[in-house]
């Protein structure tokens, strides 16, 4: 029997590595554009603060991508580790892309990134730069695959359940990379780290120019971050749009959770902007007519699908999959018994939703009605967690954009740096681009559940037969060293901004204390 | 999927070389990294040679870890009810190995950036860790899967497990971690002496000396542990090599000696672990003449001969099930479908040509030797 605890406890894990692997993620995705932008300016100009810039903005991209690594390898291997009957059961599917992901994208990023750092004196000016945008491109392409093995779990297109291998195996490889989801995905996601990347270099430019330092290479860096985050702002926001617009068809359930939209509404559809979720009815609620129909929908006479009505389609679907898992038991007694294959054929695409069950029986097709019922609710994710966290998801977004095109207007007539108003502004909202793309990770990942594989595979079902010592032991290690990783990380950048840009390798007393000693630079030539 | 141009019977043949290719081209390029790793307290003694041991494998050593990730995204991909089986099986190793590799990128980056000489020698550790846990673990669990390893499956495919961490360490599988850790403390020798001067890469010429005999003796002892005293497995139901993928439908007994009963079958298979013993001779001979360019070719067809004698002698098993033999998942009935496995090997004959062009461009960009001066000239240096 499955072993809830267990389960629980590796789905904690899982998302603890995934959401703290994925605070190094988007500032590798934009800080390594912006870096290619600023090299690629040095290069065009010959102008010795760019590469300044582009060193600088180097040391602390090294510091982040080095813990993206870390992190990185823990993601892969957790699959297979606390995931195996997951790993097992679409392996077929979802290793592809993660495999494609090491082939065309990691090798050329992890490749190019120590000449990135060790070749500046050993390439020529364009070699180098062409080894920057090669780190970019790599980047970007990861998450390009990444995200089309995710897109995958959310909107399993091109696949089939073969009964000789109890598994999900491929059918049509296209239509699993031009997944309509995953291709959403991955322009909302790199734009959200373009974004990332762009607060990072504002914000602390914004500190050396409300502290007088580093003025050539603070106002410059913003000058182009300003330009590079409104453009990115208004791509998150716009295609992040598109990906609400896909989720309607694939992911019904999650639109109504985070619409906490529980009856079906008359096409078209109004958009709660602030509600209190209750069980199964919101005691409270504001209302924006027509909006919601508008943006999922594109129409005025589709209807958006409620809670409750897609409760009962569940409840639908779970019988229809009991039939499936009855058929699927005849088949493995029989192999050759060709009526149980008949109809197994007709209603294996429900068969995800008769594993919910396997929550409260173990014998499937002898569930009964009341159990039916409960496993149609499961299907329902955490309304008010999804409510909130699209809707400060949002707030974020939308209030980023309003930031960038300030900077950006002000960046244009060059009064960037005298209006300290907004260099503090700029300091305070460092933290925002995060908080934004941690939340969109609930809404797409937590707002999924309680499938791991959207009507496919449970959660639940899905998890290693592992211990509660196992998991007690990884888990306890994982959150020590991930913390102690992330305190070090950000006193040692502090304490690299604090030290400046320099020719030479930045050194620091030590860890602790505020001596801050950018030693041999001072010895060096200033140019 | 008649219409594909090869059929799944070569695919998954394939596919077990790539795996191979993959698990060498690791052990070969990530190896040394590993080596340096733990040899780095000892080999180095002073700063500035940990500096030079640390900038040695600083430029390239991030690309060289993607064989393992590649490594293990292929194995999900190509081999999926292996990878399910075994990550979970080794669970705890597997968190070992990964707390170990968390300390490489982060050791190499934040070393270097503060003075103080007990946060570096700390990093020193950790390094270490970084080098020598994996290397050895990634041995024993070589040796595990030789001794079989205690999974089962329900007639869902759902493994389960019964042995914990401690039951690893069965002696057959340290003599395995400890051949796995020294074979690549002998490579990581022979890059040091290759490329550094002075004490450092006397003392790295001296270990890596010893390194290569302990490789003879272990990798001896292996072999004669494997022939007389362990049991191998052997498939005693027909198993159809372009079957579906499914390990429930087959017999396997345990029997002695059965693990070179390849060998019997394929005598050219011999020339693996011929290559075992004489590319750690070469290494060994190389070292102590100073010739390290051959040192290196040694070491290279040494790791190319081990790995390839484990491989083979399992053939055509990939993970052995102790507890329930007949769930023992093999190359025909552990694989992805005909059409992933073809796909999967479209994009490796595209890619796996050019990282190989690309990772030579910059060893080729890297080259020279590495000492204090060449450490002082980079703005980045570790």
């Amino acid at each position: 029997m499955i072993d809830f605890t267990v389960v629980d406890l590796s789905r904690l894990q899982f998302a603890a590595t995934a959401m703290y692997h994925f605070l190094f993620v988007p500032l590798t995705l934009g800080l390594s554009f912006l870096m290619a932008i600023m090299e690629s300016v040095y290069v065009m100009t010959g102008r010795e603060i760019w590469r300044r810039m582009t060193l600088f903005w180097g040391t602390l991209f090294g510091i982040n991508f080095a813990l993206g690594v870390a992190t990185g390898i823990v993601m892969e291997f957790q699959f297979g580790m606390n995931w195996s009957y997951y790993s097992h059961y679409v392996g077929d599917i979802f290793g592809a892309p993660l495999a494609i992901e090491g082939l065309m994208a990691f090798f050329l990023e992890a490749t190019f990134i120590g000449i990135f750092f060790f070749g500046w004196d050993r390439l020529s000016k364009v070699g180098h730069l062409a080894v920057t945008w090669l780190v970019a491109l790599g980047a970007n392409f990861s998450a390009l695959w990444i995200l089309i093995a995710n897109g995958w779990m959310q909107n399993p297109v091109g696949s089939t359940f073969n009964p000789d291998t109890m598994r999900m195996e491929i059918t049509d490889f296209a239509a699993v990379i031009f997944n309509p989801v995953a291709q959403a995905k991955f322009v909302h996601t790199v734009s959200a780290g373009y974004v990332t990347g762009s607060m990072f270099v504002m914000a602390i430019s914004a500190w050396f120019l409300l502290r007088g330092r580093h003025l050539d290479l603070a106002k410059r860096s913003m000058a182009v971050a300003a330009s590079f985050g409104l453009a990115s702002a208004l791509s998150v926001v716009v295609l992040g749009d598109e990906s609400g617009y896909v989720a309607t068809e694939h992911q019904q359930m999650k639109i109504a959770a985070m619409e906490s939209m529980w009856e079906t509404e008359p096409a078209p559809a109004g958009l709660n902007v602030f509600a209190i979720p209750g069980v199964r009815e919101n005691s409270y609620e504001v209302k924006i007519p027509y909006v919601l129909g508008l943006i999922t929908t594109r129409s005025l006479s589709t209807e958006v699908p409620g809670i409750l009505p897609l409760v009962g389609r569940a409840e639908v679907r779970i019988r229809n999959g009991m039939t499936a898992y009855a058929a699927l038991d005849q088949i493995r007694a029989d192999r050759n018994n060709a009526a149980a294959r008949q109809t197994f054929a007709d209603t294996w695409r429900d068969l995800g939703y008769a594993l919910l069950l396997k929550r409260y029986v173990d014998d499937v097709p002898a569930a009964t009605d009341e159990q039916i019922e409960k496993a149609a609710w499961d299907t329902v994710p955490d309304v008010p967690t999804l409510f909130w966290s699209f809707r400060f998801m949002v707030a974020i977004g939308l209030y980023l954009i309003v930031f960038f095109a300030v900077a950006f207007y002000l960046a244009s007539r060059h009064r960037l740096g005298e209006n300290r108003v907004l260099l503090w502004i700029a300091l305070f909202s460092l933290p925002l681009p995060w908080v934004a793309i941690e939340f969109g990770w609930l809404v797409a990942e937590y707002g999924r559940q309680p499938w791991v594989v959207e009507g496919v595979l449970p959660t639940f079902y899905a998890a290693s037969g592992l211990t509660l010592v196992d998991l007690a032991i990884s888990l306890g290690f994982f959150l020590t060293v991930y913390t102690t990783l992330a305190v070090i990380m950000v006193l040692l950048m502090l304490k690299i901004i604090k030290a400046g840009p320099s020719e030479r390798n930045v050194l620091i007393d030590g860890i602790r204390g505020s001596a801050v000693v950018p030693e041999r630079a001072a010895a060096a030539p200033q140019r | 999927m008649s219409h594909l141009p090869l059929d799944y019977e070569t695919l998954r043949i394939i596919w077990w070389l790539l795996l191979g290719v993959l698990l060498i081209g690791f052990a070969i390029a990530d190896g040394y990294d590993l080596g340096v790793g733990a040899l780095l307290p000892f080999a180095a003694k002073t700063d500035e040679e940990r500096r030079i041991l640390l900038n040695l494998i600083g430029p390239t050593w991030e690309g060289n870890q993607v064989w393992l990730v590649l490594g293990g995204g292929a194995i999900f991909a190509a081999w999926p009810a292996l990878y399910a089986a075994s990550f979970s099986g080794f669970y705890l190793a597997m968190i070992a190995i990964l707390l170990a590799l968390i300390l490489r990128p982060v050791g190499f980056k934040f070393r270097g950036k503060v003075k103080d000489p007990r946060w570096r020698s700390t990093w020193d550790w950790a390094l270490f860790i970084g080098g020598f846990v994996p290397a050895l673990i990634f041995g024993v669990a070589v040796g595990n899967v030789l001794l079989g390893v205690p999974f089962g499956l329900d007639g869902t495919m759902r493994a389960h497990y019964d042995g914990n961490f401690f039951g690893l360490l069965r002696p057959f599988a340290l003599v395995a971690g400890l051949s796995s850790l020294s074979m690549l403390v002998m490579h990581g020798a022979v890059v040091i002496a290759m490329r550094c001067a002075g004490p450092v890469a006397e003392r790295a010429t001296r270990f890596g000396r010893m390194a290569a005999a302990a490789t003879v003796a272990l990798f001896a002892l292996a072999g004669l542990w494997v022939a007389f005293g362990m049991d191998g497995y052997v498939v005693t139901s027909v198993q159809e090599a372009a079957g579906p993928s499914n390990p429930l439908a087959k017999t396997v007994v345990t029997q002695a000696g059965a693990w070179l009963s390849n060998y019997h079958t394929y005598p050219w298979m011999i020339t693996a672990p011929v290559l075992g013993f004489a590319g750690s001779l070469v290494a060994l001979a190389g070292l102590s003449s100073r010739r390290f360019k051959i040192a290196l070719a040694g070491s290279s067809l040494a790791i190319f001969g081990i790995i390839s004698t484990a491989g083979l002698s399992l053939f055509p098993f990939l993970l052995p099930s102790s507890i329930d033999p007949a769930v023992s998942l093999t190359v025909w009935d552990a694989s992805s479908s005909h059409l992933t496995l073809f796909i999967m090997l479209l994009a490796t004959v595209v890619f796996l040509p050019l990282i190989l062009a690309y990772t030579a461009w910059v060893y080729h960009v890297m080259r020279g030797p590495v000492n204090a001066a060449s450490i002082g000239r980079n703005p980045n240096a570790y």
